[in-house]
């Protein structure tokens, strides 16, 4: 016992480490003076979860099986599965840029002035593939290695919304109307700049508060690497997690006669659809689809549906309040909504 | 949430997703063509688990015959970690809380594993075909009698050709049980486009010597012949096309549920 003890001595405040069973009876005596060692650790909280989640699993599965429920469930697990791909890619590709790619690059790649900085980021979103699960860490990965933020949020904005796959995606499922591709393109392209030009005049650097990173100064690059990508998935993962479970609530409970009363005002369609972007927090190699799909529905207020969605929708809310903090989340969101539905308005009037 | 309790959690994240996508699971939350990257990102989540683990370990196991350079050095790390342990609340910040919650997806694909979206999610959304405003440019059908073709398939040229292309071929359908709002059974499938989110039913009537009394999700194999008769479905006001059914019978749940 002794040995033991004081094997795991210099272990002591690391909580995952503590054992129950070889602390246990020790537990029991308050005069022990090392607090820390005695706590239940996350590692035992987790393995007690799982054995109960376990044992309780034939009852945990009928209580799911109410058909609303079990939709739910259907609509939140594939939602996970289909984002997580893309979630992983994106983090270790931001672990990439955070730990192997100096911040000289950075300096050299970009134009100096900010202002320049913009649409040069804007543009680099085009050639990434991926969804905006993966842009979030990345921007902030971004941001840490120097990028100014007018950029990296630029390229958050534009990143998922403009690559090939999302374009190709628009116009397999507007086979009639080409000119919704392009619209996209540039409604997406000019909201993206906008907002990184906005972010200039009136974004304040203490608005996004990243969280203090030490193990990305590792001097192990190995170590950094994998540290960050650990965070990231769980960090990034767990917020996914709500926006998952905020958007296959709003697909159960949003019955779609609602929208169909709405469908006929010009103004209400617009704004309906907009909320409904918001809302289904849909991939956006995915909302093309059902953009078209949502048939009884104008061009433009449809143009809008795809342009807000990959920018502002629950799951990205909640991203990125995790990543760049909630003072941010609350400002970016809601200003990102108005000028991407009044860009997409406009754009839609001018090309639809 | 401290680090090796994440590791863990991503360890199983990874297995589950890994197990999902070497089995037919996958195939009810999305489209087979993201498997290979399903497999990617498992093994990636289980590659930072096992990093993971052995960045924190390998200290705990060096050190005991090592001296104490490397004590020292661990005992360094530690202050780090002692500041960010979620319990004492005041760095939730760093190692994060909200990965808690990634043990839901695991619970969902490991221990419930939910069904492919059914009649209930049928019923909730209008038929999609309205969508497909493709010109009448339908290739014929493929040989065979009956020729075995999609629900979508049927439903567009049903619609848009007003089934110019089936002329009075037998077609043989397969899909699910719903009851429309008449009460009557309609044949529905669900197409995706990316993931069972954006997942929408394409629905048929069906006259003629039709299924009764079969409960909803069950699945059929119909044979029949297009019906020029047309309802509209009360949930978007879209066009549904009728089939006129010869024969009918139950069959097993496919592979692939989705369309």
């Amino acid at each position: 016992m002794t040995s033991e003890a004081e094997r795991r001595a210099p272990d002591g405040p690391h909580p995952g480490a503590v054992g129950v069973t070889a602390q246990g009876v020790r537990e029991k005596t308050p005069a022990a003076p090392r607090g820390p060692d005695r706590r239940v650790g996350s590692v035992e909280v987790l393995a007690g979860l799982l054995i109960l989640l376990v044992v309780f699993r034939d009852p945990l599965a009928r209580a799911l099986s109410a058909p609303r429920l079990q939709t739910w469930t259907t609509v939140f697990v594939s939602v996970l599965v289909q984002a997580v791909p893309f979630l992983v890619f994106g983090v270790v590709l931001s672990a990439v840029i955070a730990v192997f790619v100096p911040r000289s690059f950075w300096a050299r790649a970009l134009p100096r002035h900010p202002a320049l900085a913009v649409p040069v980021a804007s543009a680099a979103g085009v050639v990434l593939p991926g969804c905006e699960c993966g842009a979030v860490p990345i921007a902030g990965s971004l941001i840490r290695r120097g990028v100014t933020p007018a950029a990296a949020l630029a390229f958050l904005l534009a990143a998922p919304a403009i690559n090939p796959i999302v374009l190709t995606a628009t116009a397999v499922a507007f086979p009639d109307d080409p000119a919704m591709v392009l619209g996209r393109a540039v409604a997406s392209l000019l909201v993206a700049m906008a907002m990184g030009w906005l972010w200039l005049r009136l974004g304040r650097a203490d608005w996004i508060r990243l969280p203090r990173r030490p193990e990305l100064d590792d001097s192990s690059r190995g170590r950094a690497f994998w540290g960050a990508v650990r965070h990231d998935v769980t960090h990034a993962g767990g917020f996914l997690v709500i926006g998952a479970a905020a958007a296959a609530t709003i697909n159960v409970v949003v019955p779609e006669r609602w929208l169909q009363t709405l469908a006929d005002e010009p103004v209400l369609s617009v704004l309906a659809l907009a909320a409904l972007a918001v809302l289904l927090s849909l991939c956006s190699e995915a909302d093309a689809f059902v953009a078209a799909s949502l048939s009884q529905f104008s061009l433009t207020s449809r143009l809008v549906f795809l342009v807000v969605g990959p920018m502002v929708d629950l799951k990205l809310i909640s991203m990125q309040a995790g990543v760049f903090g909630r003072r941010f989340a609350l400002r970016f969101a809601p200003t990102t909504f108005v000028v991407a539905v009044a860009v997409a308005v406009g754009t839609g009037a001018v090309l639809l | 949430m401290n680090r090796q309790a994440q590791a863990v959690v991503l360890l199983l994240l990874g297995g589950a997703v890994i197990r999902a996508s070497l089995t037919d699971l996958h195939l009810r939350y999305v489209k087979e063509g993201l498997r290979p990257f399903l497999v990617a990102a498992g093994l990636l989540l289980v590659a930072a688990a096992v990093m993971t683990l052995y960045y924190e370990l390998r200290p705990l196991l060096r050190r005991t015959p090592a001296g104490h350079h490397d004590g020292h050095h661990a005992q360094g790390d530690q202050g780090g970690h002692h500041a960010q342990g979620d319990h004492d609340g005041g760095h939730g910040h760093h190692e994060p809380r909200v990965g808690w919650l990634l043990i839901l997806p695991v619970l969902g694909l490991l221990l419930v594993a939910p069904p492919a979206l059914g009649s209930y999610a049928a019923g909730q959304a209008g038929t999609a075909v309205s969508t497909r405003q493709q010109p009448s440019d339908y290739p014929p059908l493929p040989d065979g009698d009956p020729v075995r073709i999609a629900v979508l398939d049927y439903a567009s040229r049903a619609l848009f050709e007003r089934g110019a292309s089936i002329g009075d071929r037998r077609v043989q359908l397969s899909g699910f049980v719903t009851t429309g709002a008449d009460g009557r059974p309609l044949l529905a499938r669900m197409v995706l486009s990316c993931c069972a989110a954006d997942g929408r039913p394409v629905k048929l009537g069906l006259t003629g010597a039709a299924p009764d009394g079969l409960a909803d999700d069950t699945w059929i194999e119909v044979t029949g012949r297009y019906s020029d008769r047309i309802a509209r479905d009360p949930v978007n006001d879209a066009e549904i096309p009728y089939l006129d059914v010869e024969s009918w019978r139950q069959v097993p749940v496919p592979r692939q549920q989705y369309e």
